[in-house]
């Protein structure tokens, strides 16, 4: 039960992008098509799980028992820069179609703050392995959601005759600020 | 290296004509999550320029010593020492700032601005002109967190700095300190400066039309005359 809670709550109450704004830039950048939202979604699902696993080992089990805390932004980076080339090129070396899927994608998840947020949010909350792993999805489970709708909306906005200056980015973030508004209404669930 | 730009257009363009997060949409995580007040956007304002000056002075002073094929990886490595510094100066010295902008203090290391900056400018220009570049891009991300801090506090909860400024019969608007109201203010303000961009580059243009018309027929008319 503890565990659903953790996943509904990093999924839909306090969503990622929609409630605590980590990874704006593909949520801006990547939500043009529907199926590339998708694709940038599953890769960050998965290297969202993957991080939760290593930086909870990294963390719990080589900084805290050797005192070494303060380096954990610095080792985080490191660690997720690596993982992400790392499963770069397994996935090129083991699954050509998944790599043509995702292929563009990986590296541009290094500097998404959702990934590292999330590896410092687990540190900070001190889950559990299990928990962590949870997290992790339910964080790229509610990532690929909210990029997806917004995708949804932002083909349907190309048709619209929006004014000339609100054109681009600023008709997504108020398209963003609607969709958190109605987010909002999951606040009563947990 | 254009040599002609003088390093006070180095700083000024960071303010406006680049700014961080109006033009170059860049460093927006922070810019929405952590402005529901004046004091937070200043602080975070304050740490992420400190970490840019800093990293892209050591950067652009040691530009020439980075293998090419592990820049980025070099500059993270920069990056995270001075986001480091930061944060733990931070908890030390201000815990309950610390606490109010939570994971967003670390997060600095993956903001797009500060890596942005040491690619397309640090990597390439001497500490000088780097310096220049990091202090105006950091004062123009600073306003843009203080502008967007202050309208949220004031109309979220009709206070600036804690000090109430509205008067008491004005109902907050509460979704301007709910994440909500972060995409909408933003989204506003954005379209607000496109707009008035859009004005000036019209007028721009108006004028040089003006200036060129006369010319132009007085040359039709000799044309005609020969």
């Amino acid at each position: 039960m503890d565990l659903f809670i953790i996943f509904i709550s990093a999924a839909i109450v306090n969503n990622f992008v929609l409630s605590l704004f980590l990874g704006i830039c593909p949520f801006l950048g990547v939500s043009n098509k529907t199926s590339s939202a998708l694709s940038m979604g599953m890769a960050v699902t998965f290297v969202m799980v993957l991080t939760a696993i290593v930086s909870w080992i990294l963390y719990f089990l080589i900084l805290i028992p050797f005192k070494l805390e303060f380096l954990q932004i610095p080792s985080f980076i490191l660690v997720i820069a690596s993982l992400v080339q790392f499963v770069e090129m397994v996935i090129k070396k083991v699954s050509q179609p998944l790599y043509r899927a995702l292929g563009i994608f990986l590296p541009l998840i290094t500097t998404n703050c959702a990934i590292l947020g999330l590896a410092l949010l687990l540190s900070m909350r001190e889950y559990s392995l299990i928990q962590s792993i949870i997290f992790g999805l339910g964080a790229g489970a509610g990532f690929t959601l909210a990029l997806f709708i917004m995708a949804g909306i932002r083909e349907e906005l190309e048709l619209t005759d929006v004014p000339k200056p609100f054109r681009g980015v600023p008709i997504s973030l108020i398209t963003a600020g609607l969709l958190a508004l109605a987010f909002m209404g999951f606040a009563g669930m947990i | 290296m254009k040599k002609n730009k003088s390093l006070g257009y180095e700083y000024i363009k960071g303010l406006w004509e680049i700014n961080p997060v109006f033009k170059q949409v860049l460093g927006m995580c922070p810019a929405l999550a952590v402005t529901v007040s004046v004091m937070n956007g200043l602080a975070m304002g304050l740490a992420t320029t400190f970490v840019l000056v800093f990293s892209s002075l050591l950067i652009s002073s040691i530009r020439k010593f980075i293998p090419n094929q592990v820049r980025i990886a070099a500059f993270i490595v920069v990056i995270a020492t001075f986001v480091t510094i930061a944060d733990l100066v931070m908890k030390a010295k201000f815990p309950e700032l610390s606490k109010a902008l939570g994971p967003f203090v670390p997060l600095i290391v993956v903001n797009c601005l500060i890596l942005g900056r040491q690619e397309a400018f640090s990597s390439k220009n001497n500490p000088l002109r780097s310096l220049m570049d990091a202090l105006g891009n950091g004062t123009g991300f600073l306003i843009a967190l203080v502008v967007m801090g202050g309208i949220r506090e004031m109309i979220g909860s009709r206070t600036l700095l804690d000090y109430p400024i509205l008067p008491a019969g004005f109902e907050p608007w509460l979704i301007m300190i709910l994440p909500a109201g972060a995409f909408l203010t933003l989204g506003l303000l954005m379209g607000l400066a496109n707009f008035y961009v859009d004005k000036k580059k019209r007028n721009q243009q108006q004028e040089l039309i003006a200036k060129y018309r006369k010319p132009s027929t007085t040359l039709e008319i000799k044309g005609e005359e020969a």
